[in-house]
């Protein structure tokens, strides 16, 4: 059974503050967080990204990449075995001119792959905004999203006002 | 600056003059369309001429096939390699000074090969058998030979258009987002839609991320092959002058030469309407100066490595079509494009003339009539003077093939002009990670 959390936003207008008040969430046991940045922070980025595993996207780049090297082989060296022609005393399948297409192929479907992997990792298009999103994150705002028990929301309230939020609100 | 800023911009700072440059724009923006848009008219109306008329209207008469076309259509791919390497290659580097102008300039790339692209379907004469490009067999199963050049071209450049657009496209989407939240109508719908709903949350971030390194990576060597590729459309060929395996390096280096130099051009000028002097600065132009410099010399190297070897060789061909290039009919384009692409950018080892708007904007457009005629001296005199007396022959341009290739450059500007007022040509995103975050207690905020 899903327990029922409660959403707690606060605002924030310095990099330092939001720092403070990710490491005082993740000391006293907060992880369900979720961060809004208007341009990756390195600073955030440590604290956030300190106990999660590498994004998969480079996964899916992989598997296109070698998908898209294995078809342009198989495009090439099948076609021209269809028609077993010899023209100017080269093999049939003339591999050295084939590496082109199938290193044009290989960029090809990574790049699309990747595009795909990036897409469907960040859950993306997104038709609905997020209840905690605020059109002040693109701009020149931080927010911490923070996923809790209703009972706790006090407790996480008084942690962000701490650590220099300039908003605290329940979206 | 209208607003007496004093330092570097904040967060804020950015959105508002990247939302200042979408402005309606004035008059002088109006006329400029007007004129870009009469000499495309032209340009449309010497296609539908071609078509009608047939391709002698452009010219074409043996040996002479590929003229002005193809020296065209090699001319805009070149100039899309500066925004791919700007991109990509710059970004891999992190070299920080390209924030400010690579959206502008993968703008530029994107409308480079889209400009590219209508030669080979211009030059195909009947365009509406463009299809016969695509690998597919026909009915008796015969495949396209994956041997030519020709082939591997359409593979590259489709994949370097492909490529380089989603690039694009994802960079743009955080950009996208903040134009959203800060405008509101049917702007906001449009936006938000292009947006993907984008919010900045840490996961999408993470994600995003990671795959725009990705993309960057598949990028640099996409960038290095596409004109090494359209090189041996020429170099695979047997004629003199063209045999070469230094092609490959010799166009790449000119790809980003020209593409640099057009990058300067168009972002001189859009630096001094859009009043964006507090992000493309001096140092800016310095080092875009500095490539267009180094490329230059590279190229320079490569000519007099081209007129080496075709002496050493003892080809009698090598050695009659260099002779024929330097002395004869076309030797005032030869000699023009050693001037535009050699003496000219050497005024860049000077700091000043690498920082002043007017000679590098001179020397840019220099550069870019020099390595036209670069292509041109490949294609017309080295296929004018080939192995057989009986085969040689003059091009003399027509009417209009002329009006097609200005108005070539009309539809590149169009669309950049169209770009410019309807997506944020300065990155938001980009220019904000380069610039010193919000901090409020400076004493614990160092650890860089």
């Amino acid at each position: 059974m899903p327990a029922i959390t409660e959403t707690v936003l606060g605002v924030f207008a310095h990099v330092d503050t939001t720092v403070r008040a990710l490491e005082e969430l993740k000391a006293k046991g907060y992880h369900d967080l979720t961060v809004y940045t208007p341009v990756p922070i390195h600073e955030i980025e440590d604290v956030v990204e300190r106990d999660r595993p590498v994004s998969r996207v480079r996964l899916f780049t992989l598997l296109g990449g070698l998908t898209g090297t294995a078809s342009g082989f198989i495009l090439t060296i099948w076609s021209a075995m269809q028609w077993g022609l010899v023209t100017g005393g080269k093999p049939v399948a003339s591999i050295p001119a084939y590496v082109v297409i199938a290193f044009e192929l290989t960029i090809l479907f990574g790049g699309v792959a990747t595009l795909i992997g990036m897409v469907a990792l960040g859950r993306l298009p997104k038709f609905r905004p997020s209840r905690a999103f605020d059109p002040r994150f693109t701009n020149d705002r931080f927010g911490v999203a923070v996923h809790c028990a209703p009972e706790r929301s006090a407790s996480v309230r008084e942690i962000l006002r701490a650590a220099g939020a300039e908003e605290v609100k329940t979206p | 600056m209208s607003d007496q800023r004093t330092g570097a911009p904040t967060f804020a700072d950015v959105n508002r003059d990247v939302l200042r440059t979408l402005e309606p724009p004035g008059n002088l923006y109006f006329a400029w369309m007007c004129v870009v848009v009469l000499i495309l008219t032209g340009g449309l109306l010497a296609w539908v001429g071609q078509v009608w008329w047939g391709m002698g209207m452009a010219g074409k008469r043996t040996p002479q096939m590929w003229a002005m076309y193809i020296t065209t259509f090699v001319f805009w791919i070149g100039i899309g390699h500066a925004g791919t390497l700007i991109s990509a290659v710059l970004y891999l580097f992190r070299a920080r000074w390209r924030t400010s102008i690579f959206r502008a300039a993968e703008a530029m790339t994107i409308f480079a090969v889209l400009t590219a692209g209508l030669f080979p379907l211009i030059h195909a004469g009947r365009m509406w058998f463009a299809y016969f490009l695509l690998p597919y067999p026909n009915q008796r199963y015969l495949w396209p030979n994956f041997r030519s050049p020709l082939v591997w071209d359409v593979f590259a450049i489709s994949t370097y258009l492909s490529i380089s657009t989603i690039f694009f496209i994802v960079g743009l989407v955080p950009d996208v987002a903040a134009l959203r939240d800060a405008s509101s109508g049917w702007r906001r719908r449009i936006y938000g839609m292009l947006s993907l709903g984008w919010e900045g949350s840490d996961s999408q971030w993470r994600h995003y991320r990671r795959a725009y390194g990705l993309f960057a990576a598949l990028a640099t060597p996409l960038v290095l092959s596409v004109h090494s590729v359209v090189s041996w459309d020429f170099a695979v060929a047997l004629v003199p002058g063209w045999h070469s395996t230094l092609f490959a390096p010799f166009f790449v280096d000119g790809a980003i030469f020209s593409g640099f130099a057009m990058v300067v051009v168009l972002t001189l000028p859009m630096r001094h309407f859009f009043r964006l002097h507090v992000y493309i600065t001096d140092r800016h132009l310095d080092a875009m100066a500095k490539l267009i410099l180094v490329t230059g010399l590279v190229l320079t190297y490569f000519y007099v490595c081209e007129i080496f070897t075709s002496l050493y060789s003892g080809d009698h061909f090598e050695k009659a079509s260099l002779f024929w290039k330097v002395t004869k009919t076309y030797a005032w384009a030869l000699w023009t494009m050693y001037f535009c692409n050699c003496i000219a950018p050497l005024v860049l080892f000077w700091k000043k003339a690498r920082t002043s708007p007017t000679t590098l904007y001179v020397v840019s457009i220099l550069v870019l009539i020099g390595m036209w005629f670069e292509r041109f001296n490949i294609i017309v005199p080295s296929l004018a003077h080939d192995f057989y007396p009986y085969t040689w022959g003059i091009y003399v341009p027509t009417l209009t093939d002329s009006a097609i290739v200005i108005g070539s450059f009309a539809w590149f500007f169009l669309l950049f002009l169209g770009f410019i007022k309807l997506m944020p040509s300065l990155s938001i995103v980009e220019v904000k990670e380069t610039l010193p975050p919000p901090i409020r207690d400076r004493g614990h905020a160092g650890h860089h």
